[in-house]
């Protein structure tokens, strides 16, 4: 069977992997930044999870305007980036867990989420620069990758990919082919707007009530409408959606293991949030083994 | 595109898509190194081949970006041209503003405060 181990939100700026390409991590400008993800990663180490589920959103590299899925899965066992056109070096290729996906998939369109299945898919930076943030030498994990439009509108609603996150969930539990350890990734947010008059918005207190409300009360954010979701986070800070996703898998109950809120990364509010299933889970019991795990948050 | 109410904030629709189809094409095409070659050679030309109209050529003449949206931009796809034309996401964020760079930067940093 396979086990949520826990949930991962982080923010994904290009400007993060241009920091990590030319070292920057620990300048006075970026140090706090890369900092915060020390207890995300030692949380994963202890976590151990052998499959990451990723709730991205593709920003022009794999899906292009001709075709965009609302949704769409990887069932590739592997997963290629490439040059996305600002100068980002390209990433070792990501290997993939197909019999998972296919195993998602099924579930998903049973559950009547008419999901895309890629068997081929480029992954941008909004799937690169997490895992880069999260296992800085390369992730030991196998990947599924799903894609949720943030490009063209209408978008899903914010219940909906909440409702596709708890979708995931119930697939996972089902999932009885072989054990896995599955941590499931939402990327992007928090707010941020890169487009009109209205360019380098940000709105702190909306942030830092969804980083309260996501993990105790997730069903507070869902009923937002996108256009709604658009004036309080701005134009790209839509990008909620994967965070809401996340959540959703994680299940019913989840407690907060660490966060991080940082303004400004490039032109964008940096938000980390680490979650686990239950409140006595591994997190906890390396908090009570003084472990040190709270000490640096 | 469609503004949202009074928030100046542009909502790439179905509308904005078809209108700026060529534009975000041409957009797209800028992932490939030797495409971006190509635009920089001659840009006339690489506006013809994607079928640009002639105000979205006038736009990108003029770096004029809240005109490249106007006509259908969108903004993940215009970052791409942007980065072959030496502009950032400050600089984009500061033309729109009508702010410098600086001061949009420090727009940026009082946020946090």
């Amino acid at each position: 069977m396979a086990t949520i181990v826990g949930g991962v939100a982080s923010s994904h700026v290009p400007a993060i992997g241009a920091a990590i390409a030319r070292g920057l991590q620990q300048t006075p400008q970026w140090k706090p930044f890369f900092d915060a993800y020390g207890p995300a990663q030692d949380w994963l180490e202890a976590a151990k999870p052998d499959v990451a589920v990723v709730f991205y959103n593709d920003h022009g590299l794999n899906f292009f305007l001709d075709a965009m899925p609302t949704f769409a899965v990887g069932a590739a066992s592997e997963y290629r980036n490439a040059d996305e056109g600002w100068g980002l070096p390209v990433t070792a290729p990501f290997a993939g867990d197909p019999d998972l996906s296919w195993r998602l998939i099924e579930d998903l369109v049973e559950e009547e989420f008419d999901i895309t299945s890629c068997q081929k898919m480029l992954v941008d930076h909004a799937f690169t620069v997490p895992m880069k943030l999260l296992w800085p030498d390369g992730p030991p994990v196998r990947v599924v990758p799903i894609h949720i439009n943030t490009v063209q509108h209408p978008l899903p609603s914010p219940e909906r990919c909440f409702r596709l996150g708890q979708a995931v969930g119930r697939a996972l539990e089902r999932y009885g082919d072989e054990d896995r350890r599955v941590v499931v990734i939402g990327t992007g947010g928090l707010s941020h707007q890169l487009d009109g008059s209205r360019a380098g918005f940000i709105n702190r207190p909306f942030d830092k009530l969804c980083l309260e409300q996501i993990v105790d009360e997730p069903l507070s954010l869902t009923h937002y409408s996108v256009r709604e979701l658009v004036a309080l986070a701005g134009g790209q800070g839509v990008e909620l959606l994967m965070w809401l996703a996340m959540r959703g898998a994680v299940g019913n109950r989840a407690c907060r293991v660490h966060s991080h809120y940082q303004v400004p990364i490039s032109n964008t509010a940096a938000g980390l949030l680490v979650i686990e299933p239950d409140c006595h889970g591994e997190a906890f019991a390396l908090a009570q083994g003084g472990r040190g795990l709270f000490d640096r948050l | 595109m469609t503004e949202l109410d009074d928030l100046d904030t542009p909502i790439f629709d179905g509308r904005a898509a078809q209108l700026g189809y060529p534009l975000n094409a041409m957009c797209f095409s800028l992932n490939n190194a030797s495409n971006r070659s190509l635009f920089m050679h001659n840009p006339e030309a690489y506006f013809a081949e994607y079928g640009l109209s002639e105000a979205q050529r006038q736009a990108v003449r003029e770096r004029d970006v809240l005109r490249m949206i106007a006509l259908g931009g969108n903004a993940y796809y215009l970052l791409k041209l942007a980065n072959l034309l030496g502009m950032d996401v400050q600089d984009i964020g500061a033309q729109q503003t009508g702010l410098s760079r600086a001061d949009f930067q420090a727009k940026l940093q009082a946020q946090g405060a």
